[in-house]
C-alpha cells in the first residue's frame, strides 16, 4: 500500500505542477498588471521603468504568431517530404541512418541555432532579402529598404529549421503505420507510387499530420533563445518581413529580464502567462486529436 | 483443308508489350540541360550569383523531367516522377543547414579550443582580454543537469509505474493526458514558474526576505522540463514488459510492489536509461530557464545552493551579446563543447536503445 501511495503521489505531481505553474504565474503577474497604466492586451510598447509603467502584449503576441506561422509555412512541406522520403522512398537501411541524422538535428540546443543564425546564416539571408526587395519589392511584405539582417525572415527561417525534425519524426511514425493492405491494394489497381501515397498513405495519416504540425507549432510559439538572437526586437505590428523587426513573447522575456526592475519582472511574468495559455491550448488541441485517433487505430500515434 | 496460320499481331519483341518509359540516362540529361540553361540565363544576363543559378537549375530540372516524362510516359507518370524528385529534394534541402551548422561549429569553434579555455573562468576578463574560458559554465551545466536528473528520475519512474501498474479510471487518464501536454510547455515558462515559485516565494523565507538566484533553482526548472519526457519513455518501456513475467511472479506469491521493483523494473531498465539520457541531453542544452533563475556568474561557484551560477548555454548567450572581438571565439568554442556533450549523450542513448531486447 505504501508503494502504491508513493507511486500515485508521484503521478499526481504532474497535475500539481501544471496547476502550480498557472497559480504562481497569476499570483506574480497580477500586481504588475494592476500597476499598468494602459490596457495590457492592446498596448504595443514596453516601458516598465518609472512611476507610470506602460506595457502591453499586442506587438509581442502578434510577432509570436507571425514568426511561428511563417516557420510552419516554410517547414511543414519540407518536413512532410522528408518523412515520406524516410518512410516510403529511401532504402530501409539508408532511411534508418538518415532518420538518425534528423534526430541529431533535434538534439542541437537552440542557443547554437541562434548563434549560427546570427553569426553565419545572417549573410545569405541578407543577400536573399536584397534580391527579394529588388524583384518583389512591390509587395508590402518585401517593401523594406533595409538595413537587412536581423528580421522576421531570418528568425522564421531559423525557427523553421528547428521545428523540422519534430514534425518529421512524428509524421514519419504515422506514415509507417499505414496498413500494407491499403498500399498494396492501391498498387494492385495500377496506381503509380505517388498516387498510392496520395490515396492511401496521406488520408490515413491526416490526423497524425495535423497533430505533428500542431506540436511543431507549440514548439515554435515557445522558442526563446534562437529568436532572441535573430529577431530585431522592435515593438511594432506590421507585415514587414525584411527590415529590422520582429519580436516574440519569449524573446522579449529573454532580452529584457536582465535589466528589469520589480514591475518589469512582474510584467514579463504576465506576458509569460499569456504564452503559457496559448501553448496550453495548442498542445491540448494536438493531444486531443491524437487521442481520438488512437481509439480506433490502437497504435502509438 | 489447309491449316490457317494465326494472325500475327505485330509483336516481335517482349518490350513492345510494356508502356514506353524514359531511358535511365534521362535524369542525368535533364540535370545537364537544367544547369546549362540556368547558367546561360542567369550568369550571362547577370541577374544573380551562383546561388540563384543553382535554385533556377533545380526548378528547371523538375520542369524538364516533368515535360520529358509527360511526352514519353504520360501525365500520371510525369506527376509520379515530379513527386519523387521533390521528395528527395526536400531531404537534400534539410541536410544543407545541418551541414552548415556542423561546418560553422567546427571551423569557428576550433579557434579557442585550447587548454586555457577549459581551465579558466571569465573572472577578471575584460572586454578586450583575449583569454578567458568556460570552466565555471561547464561546472554549472554538469551540476544543474545532474541534480535535475536526481530529482526527475525517481519522480518520473514512480509516476510511470502508477500509470502502467496501478492507474485506472479518470485520474490515470488525466495524468497521461497532462504528461503529454506538459511536454509542450515552453522552457521559458518553466523558468518563469520556478522564478515566481522558488526564487521569489520560497527562498526569501530563509534569505532575510531577499530573492536568491541559484544553480539549484535552475536544476528545478530543468526537472520541470525533463519530467514529462522521463514519464513518457518509462511508461512506454513498462508497457513492453511481457505480462507473463508479472503473472509468473504473482503465481509464486510475490506481492505486487516486489514484483514491480524486482521483475518489471530490471527488465525495462535499459529502455528507461535511454529515455533518461535523451531527457538529460535536451535539458543540458536549455538556456532560457538558467538565464531566468540562476542569474549567471563569471567566476567559479561549486555551490548550487547559494550564489549565482552559470551554464554552458547561458555562457554562449552571454558571450554572443558581448561587443568584443574575442567574444565570438569563446561563444563558438562553448557551443562546440555543448554540442559534443549533448550529442555524446544522444548517440550513447540511441546505441543503448538498439541493444535493448524489449524494443520493437
Amino acid at each position: 500500500m505504501f508503494f502504491r501511495g508513493t507511486a500515485t503521489a508521484a503521478g499526481s505531481m504532474v497535475l500539481v505542477i501544471i496547476a502550480a505553474i498557472a497559480v504562481f504565474l497569476v499570483v506574480k503577474a497580477i500586481p504588475a498588471i494592476n500597476k499598468d497604466t494602459v490596457n495590457f492586451f492592446t498596448y504595443k510598447e514596453w516601458f516598465t521603468d518609472g512611476d507610470e509603467p506602460k506595457f502591453g502584449i499586442a506587438a509581442t503576441v502578434f510577432g509570436t504568431i507571425l514568426t511561428a506561422a511563417l516557420a510552419l509555412l516554410l517547414s511543414v512541406p519540407v518536413a512532410l517530404g522528408i518523412a515520406l522520403c524516410l518512410s516510403h522512398y529511401a532504402h530501409r537501411r539508408v532511411a534508418t541512418t538518415l532518420g538518425f541524422i534528423i534526430d541529431l538535428l533535434a538534439a542541437v540546443p537552440s542557443v547554437v541555432f541562434g548563434l549560427w543564425g546570427r553569426d553565419y546564416f545572417y549573410e545569405p539571408i541578407t543577400d536573399l532579402s536584397k534580391w527579394l526587395h529588388d524583384v518583389f519589392g512591390w509587395l508590402p511584405i518585401f517593401g523594406s529598404d533595409g538595413p537587412y539582417g536581423k528580421s522576421v525572415l531570418l528568425g522564421s527561417v531559423v525557427l523553421a529549421i528547428m521545428i523540422l525534425p519534430i514534425v518529421t519524426s512524428l509524421s514519419r511514425e504515422v506514415f509507417l503505420q499505414t496498413p500494407p493492405e491499403n498500399q498494396e491494394a492501391a498498387l494492385a489497381l495500377g496506381s503509380t507510387k505517388w498516387e498510392m501515397i496520395r490515396t492511401s498513405v496521406l488520408p490515413y495519416g491526416r490526423a497524425g499530420i495535423i497533430a505533428s504540425v500542431m506540436l511543431g507549432l507549440g514548439r515554435a510559439l515557445g522558442e526563446t533563445i534562437a529568436l532572441a538572437l535573430t529577431l530585431g526586437s522592435v515593438f511594432a505590428i506590421n507585415w514587414d518581413f525584411l527590415g529590422p523587426g520582429g519580436i516574440t513573447i519569449a524573446s522579449n522575456i529573454a532580452n529584457r529580464f536582465g535589466e528589469a526592475n520589480d514591475v518589469g519582472r512582474g510584467a514579463l511574468i504576465a506576458s509569460g502567462l499569456v504564452l503559457f495559455v496559448i501553448t496550453l491550448i495548442v498542445n491540448m488541441g494536438a493531444r486531443a486529436i491524437v487521442y481520438r485517433r488512437r481509439e480506433f487505430v490502437g497504435g502509438a500515434a | 483443308m489447309a491449316v490457317e496460320t494465326p494472325v500475327r499481331l505485330g509483336v516481335t519483341d517482349a518490350r513492345q508489350l510494356r508502356a514506353k518509359s524514359l531511358p535511365t540516362w534521362a535524369p542525368w540529361a535533364a540535370v545537364v540541360a537544367a544547369v546549362a540553361v540556368s547558367s546561360v540565363l542567369i550568369k550571362l544576363t547577370g541577374a544573380g550569383g551562383w546561388v540563384l543559378t543553382g535554385v533556377v537549375a533545380a526548378i528547371l530540372f523538375v520542369a524538364f523531367m516533368g515535360i520529358a516524362a509527360s511526352v514519353v510516359e504520360g501525365t500520371r507518370s510525369a506527376r509520379n516522377r515530379m513527386a519523387s524528385v521533390l521528395i528527395y529534394g526536400a531531404f537534400i534541402l534539410a541536410l544543407l543547414p545541418l551541414l552548415s551548422v556542423v561546418w560553422t561549429l567546427l571551423s569557428k569553434g576550433s579557434k579557442r579550443l585550447d587548454v586555457n579555455f577549459f581551465q579558466t573562468s571569465m573572472n577578471n576578463i575584460g572586454a578586450f582580454d583575449e583569454k578567458g574560458g568556460a570552466y565555471h559554465a561547464i561546472i554549472g551545466t554538469l551540476e544543474q543537469a545532474g541534480i535535475a536528473t536526481l530529482i526527475t528520475v525517481p519522480l518520473g519512474v514512480l509516476g510511470a509505474i502508477y500509470i502502467v501498474e496501478y492507474g485506472r479510471g479518470f485520474l490515470a487518464n488525466a495524468i497521461r493526458f497532462f504528461v503529454d501536454v506538459m511536454t509542450g510547455i515552453p522552457s521559458i515558462v518553466a523558468g518563469l514558474f520556478v522564478l515566481s515559485f522558488w526564487v521569489f516565494t520560497v527562498t526569501p523565507l530563509w534569505n532575510n526576505g531577499k530573492a536568491a538566484y541559484s544553480g539549484f533553482a535552475a536544476a528545478l526548472s530543468l526537472s520541470v522540463l525533463m519530467l514529462p519526457t522521463v514519464v513518457r519513455s518509462t511508461e512506454e518501456m513498462l508497457r513492453l514488459v511481457p505480462g507473463a513475467l508479472r503473472e509468473g511472479s504473482y503465481a509464486l506469491g510475490v506481492p505486487k510492489w516486489k514484483t514491480i521493483t524486482r521483475i518489471v523494473l530490471p527488465t525495462a531498465l535499459p529502455g528507461i536509461v535511454t529515455g533518461v539520457m535523451l531527457a538529460v541531453a535536451r535539458a543540458a542544452g536549455e538556456t532560457a530557464p538558467v538565464l531566468l533563475v540562476a542569474g549567471g556568474l563569471s567566476s567559479i561557484n561549486f555551490n548550487v545552493f547559494s550564489g549565482n551560477q552559470s551554464s554552458l548555454s547561458l555562457f554562449i548567450f552571454e558571450q554572443a551579446g558581448v561587443a568584443s572581438e574575442f567574444a565570438p571565439g569563446r561563444a563558438w568554442t562553448a557551443a562546440l563543447t555543448l554540442v559534443v556533450l549533448v550529442l555524446v549523450l544522444t548517440v550513447a542513448a540511441k546505441l543503448l536503445a538498439r541493444r535493448n531486447k524489449l524494443a520493437r
